[in-house]
């Protein structure tokens, strides 16, 4: 590759006096129709190669780790709806996790079930974009329509359960806020009628495509090896070759209790991450149908549970608020900020959209945390991008930086 | 899972001896402190070493403590070994005065924007880093917001007309 780069002749012979440099620079963003986002790329191009990619990140840089230290624990939720939001349930949920480790609080097992129902639709909107996305950048635009009304459905069943569609705030440390209604149920019936359908239909528009495999196929590749060292995870890790997922190595949510495989790609291209993305949302329905069967096999009480008992940090109902004591006095500390967490660390890690999303939560027995730190995987895996990109066509460079799954939310925290 | 974490503490105190110190497992993951022109060597030990093995970089981020008078900022390491499966945290302290701590990039690529990251918030000089200049701030910021210097808004204060809300 390189030597095609360097090599004298495929370059005009320029006229004495002339400036030496035989490359372009290329501004590839920030606001680029085709970079799904804002992030900047300074490219060096010989023609239509790349020789070096510069990234920059940070335009939309909100600083929610400075903004967590002051604020109480359930006032971080809406932070973290805003890095990935393409699947803000699973940041929701990991947040309360953490939460509840830093607590010790136990969530009943209905609670576990709903939430990874919740998680796993988020998986499957989350990889039904990007592998859309895909699609749009390869040229096929008619996946990207179809499959958006699915994600629609997605989002109605967050509705149904949350009052919100893209940025959730979805669950309350303890579990949710109110029970699943029977119209999300009803909703969430559907799309497990028909999606699996459309997903057929959607891989079939792709899969064995000659332009798609073409476009796809050895670009943007890399290795098992490689991707560990530049700390890839999620689908990106597992296209190289790697079967690392945090549900597996480490459950949380009660995962343990759930038959899924993780698919592994072996080549690492954009072709592979696309294939594991869609093996994923398989396995994510498998899950989803085992989760739905395990809540309607609660019968009575158990049936009704939606939260655990943490009256410290769960905001009561408010019928309950206005006749009830104890819950007016427990509205009044939580609202209040009256409520110290205990004194300690701790990293919990749940397999997000794109990868394992850490929080490092730092309390020195205050109201609000010490210190928060995000590992927000997109953020890490995209330092690979000028290493991934160096020698492939500029088309290419583009295929690449979506089958990455770049949120700017997420990278620029 | 034959790993354990008295094993990582042993095989530690064998190779550093005293150098490792504060050692806990608060929730469950081991966590050790090492002086900080130590840093580099633990890690590199930590990643050869047949029996442990850490060779994900899963985090690096700072805190800032303004009381601990010469040992203000503390980078936490956060490795896992992939095959066994065990997280362990490491931490490095120094004196915010003179943050120089080695770079860990030359080990794992990943550390490269983490410690740019760092240093753009906390101002860690991460000596040996090969391209050490903020990444989401603008380039023009001439202070590390995250510090504690910096607090956020005090939801107390008087000085705003604000009678709507309860303060003016």
């Amino acid at each position: 590759m390189s030597d095609i780069i360097h090599h004298p002749e495929h370059h005009v012979k320029l006229p004495e006096g002339s400036i030496g440099k035989q490359t372009t620079t290329l501004n590839l963003g920030p606001t680029h129709p085709a970079t799904h986002g804002v992030f900047q790329n300074i490219l060096e191009v010989d023609g239509e190669r790349i020789v070096s990619a510069e990234q920059t990140v940070g335009y939309i840089h909100r600083a929610f780790e400075k903004i967590a230290e002051r604020r109480p624990l359930y006032q971080i939720t809406p932070l973290t709806d805003r890095l990935n939001y393409c699947s803000s349930p699973i940041n929701n949920m990991g947040w309360h996790m953490t939460c509840e480790k830093l607590l010790g609080v136990q969530t009943p097992k209905r609670v576990d079930y709903l939430r990874i129902i919740i998680m796993e639709l988020a998986r499957i909107s989350d990889h039904l974009i990007c592998n859309s996305i895909v699609g749009v950048d390869t040229g096929a635009f008619t996946g990207f329509l179809y499959v958006m009304q699915y994600r629609e459905l997605i989002y109605e069943i967050y509705e149904e359960i949350c009052g919100s569609r893209l940025t959730t705030n979805i669950g309350r440390i303890g579990g949710f806020e109110r029970n699943f209604t029977p119209t999300a149920f009803q909703k969430l019936d559907r799309f497990l009628a028909e999606y699996p359908g459309v997903l057929k239909e959607f891989i079939a528009l792709f899969e064995r495509n000659r332009i798609f495999m073409e476009r796809t196929m050895g670009t943007g590749a890399i290795g098992a090896e490689r991707a560990l060292n530049y700390g890839f995870t999620g689908p990106n890790l597992r296209a190289a070759g790697a079967d690392y997922d945090v549900r597996v190595t480490s459950p949380y949510c009660s995962y343990e209790d759930f038959q899924f495989d993780i698919p592994v790609g072996t080549t690492g291209d954009n072709y592979d991450r696309w294939l594991v993305r869609n093996e994923e949302m398989w396995q994510s329905l498998r899950i989803i149908e085992q989760a739905y069967e395990k809540v309607k096999a609660f019968t009575g009480a158990e049936a009704e549970i939606y939260h655990a008992d943490v009256p410290e940090y769960y905001l009561p109902e408010k019928k309950d608020v206005y006749t009830k004591m104890e819950a007016l006095i427990w509205h009044f500390k939580i609202v209040m900020g009256e409520i110290d967490m205990p004194k300690g660390e701790v990293y919990h890690a749940v397999e997000g959209g794109n990868g394992e999303l850490g929080f490092y939560l730092i309390s020195d027995g205050g109201r609000t945390p010490y210190r928060l730190h995000f590992r927000r995987p997109c953020f890490i895996y995209y330092q690979a991008y000028s290493e991934l990109t160096k020698g492939a066509m500029l088309s290419d460079a583009i295929i690449t930086m979506s089958s990455l799954n770049l949120i700017a939310g997420e990278l620029d925290a | 899972m034959g790993l354990t974490i008295e094993h990582i503490q042993e095989t530690l105190k064998e190779k550093f001896g005293e150098a490792i110190v504060n050692m806990e497992s608060p929730y469950g993951m081991f966590t050790f402190e090492v002086p900080k022109d130590l840093n580099l060597k633990v890690l590199q030990f930590l990643y050869d070493e047949p029996e442990l093995k850490f060779r994900f970089l899963t985090d690096i981020c700072a805190v800032h403590y303004p009381d601990q008078k010469g040992r203000e900022l503390a980078v936490v390491y956060h490795l896992h070994n992939m095959t066994e499966n065990v997280r362990i945290r490491m931490k490095v302290f120094t004196d915010i005065q003179a943050p120089d701590v080695y770079t860990a990039s030359s080990l794992f690529s990943a550390a490269n924007w983490m410690e740019r990251e760092t240093y753009d918030f906390y101002g860690v000089n991460f000596l040996g880093h090969p391209n050490l200049k903020r990444i989401l701030n603008v380039d023009e910021m001439d202070y590390f917001p995250m510090r504690k210097e910096f607090p956020m808004e005090d939801q107390t204060r008087r000085d705003k007309d604000d009678e709507m809300f309860g303060r003016g």
